[in-house]
């Protein structure tokens, strides 16, 4: 069976044929780089994705701070993890890939900050 | 009046990288103006990946981005940041005028660079006719609210334009539960980057109606529905294929228009158009010793493209100044 996709590896889009028999990969062409067979292989095999959202805070110079999953988690647990972010309150303050969640929701991937926040 | 060497408007990643390459160019005082209270420009509300694949070789939210220059900016002595601090007023011998809390400044420089970004075009420039109750949004700034001011707009939205930030930002709306009801796009194709189609329509279910435009926004205080109609390929309403989309807010992302009004005010020929500076090349204008650089001097759709570009206008007024045909 043939699978038309685009790779999101990066922002080129690169379309890509892919040979599977529906669960398994066997062959990719149309990549401008090797990320795309990995990236048709994960997609097909087991879908992943980064999360990036933000947190509230309390006390600190900015209502909000931006974070984002340390790796990729499986797409299917993005609406689970948005529920757990939304129990999340940041009071401290932290630099730039300071981890906030470690081992978040037992994904394998860390909480981290995407930019340094000082105290109002 | 003070005279500083280099002047740049504009502290997002075009003004960052033009100041850090200009330094780096032998330019010994850089004066960097920024209206907001932070450096980092539009890239502290784009909390999505996909930056600095090409300048990083890594994969960064914008604030990672903007954080990886903010870090060198701060660190290097001979740029002076300003922050709250907003450029009225510029003329073509380089005096500009600001505003910081509690004063109006002036000051003359050798040499400006402008790096003063772009503004979203709104419902008006798109002529979508309808009532004007609240809920209509450009897509940016319901970016800023979501993700910097930490509220959600709306329940139920229709995105109006395919660009990238409307896309973007039918991701991000779904993810913190709104229900994205359509992106309606007048042309026959996205004009935002494939990865966004994919991973944030595709990802969510949310349909994407091409060659479809919005004829109105209906509500009396709040949006209560949008009609929708399918176009020809002449752009020209098919009749009998309108529908009704309920849903209380409207998001438009149909583009940005650059920020040039200094430029303008300071007598540079400018296109009327595209509203960008008119000269013989990227990053230049047609007032000597004023530069301009980022989505102020032409509309870019990766960011690495406007670190790269800058750095360039950052190394031209170097050598205007170094020429020493300043003043």
């Amino acid at each position: 069976m043939k699978r038309i996709m685009t790779c999101i590896e990066c922002p080129q889009g690169c379309r890509l044929e892919i040979e599977t028999d529906g669960s398994r990969v066997a062959g990719v062409t149309g990549q401008k780089c090797p990320r795309g067979a990995k990236y048709a292989r994960q997609e097909i095999e087991s879908p992943m994705r980064t999360l990036t959202t933000s947190v509230l805070t309390r006390g600190l110079e900015l209502k909000m701070l931006p974070v984002r999953t340390s790796r990729p988690i499986p797409k299917g647990s993005i609406f689970e993890a948005m529920e757990a972010v939304k129990r999340i309150v940041v009071t401290s303050p932290v630099k730039a890939g300071a981890v906030v969640a470690p081992n978040f929701l037992g994904l394998g991937a860390d909480l981290v900050a995407c930019r340094s926040i000082a105290k109002l | 009046m003070e005279t500083r060497d280099l002047i740049i408007v504009g502290g997002g990643p075009a003004g960052m990288a033009a100041a850090l390459a200009a330094r780096a160019a032998g330019v010994g005082d850089v004066l960097l103006l920024e209206r907001d209270q932070h450096l980092g420009g539009i890239l502290n509300q784009c909390i999505h990946p996909g930056f600095g694949l090409h300048h990083f070789k890594a994969e960064l939210t914008g604030p990672e981005y903007a954080d990886r220059f903010v870090e060198l900016v701060k660190g290097d002595p001979g740029i002076e940041v300003r922050l709250r601090s907003f450029a009225v007023k510029l003329t073509k011998d380089r005096e500009l005028s600001f505003l910081r809390p509690g004063a109006l400044e002036e000051v003359k420089a050798r040499a400006v660079i402008l790096a003063t970004g772009c503004r979203e075009r709104t419902r008006e420039m798109i002529l979508i006719p309808g009532s004007r109750p609240a809920g209509v949004y450009p897509a940016g700034l319901a970016q800023k609210m979501v993700n910097i001011e930490g509220w959600i707009p709306g329940r139920e939205a229709v995105i109006i334009g395919s660009g990238d930030i409307g896309l973007i930002m039918a991701r991000r709306m779904a993810l913190e539960g709104v229900k994205v009801k359509a992106v309606v796009e007048i042309q026959k194709t996205s004009r935002g980057l494939v990865r966004n189609v994919v991973q944030c329509l595709e990802d969510f279910g949310i349909p994407l109606y091409f060659q479809h435009r919005v004829a109105a926004i209906r509500g009396r205080d709040r949006v209560e529905s949008v009609d929708v109609v399918r176009v020809d390929d002449g752009l020209k309403d098919i009749p009998g294929s309108g529908f009704k989309i309920t849903c209380d807010t409207a998001l438009i992302s149909v583009g940005l228009i650059p920020e040039n009004e200094l430029l303008e005010m300071a007598g540079a020929e400018i296109d009327r158009r595209t509203n960008t500076p008119v000269a013989a090349e990227v990053n230049l204008t047609s007032i000597p010793g004023v530069f301009a650089c980022g989505n102020a001097c032409k509309v870019y759709d990766l960011v690495d493209w406007v670190t790269r570009d800058s750095g360039v206008a950052g190394r031209m007024a170097a050598e205007y100044l170094a020429g020493g045909k300043a003043v």
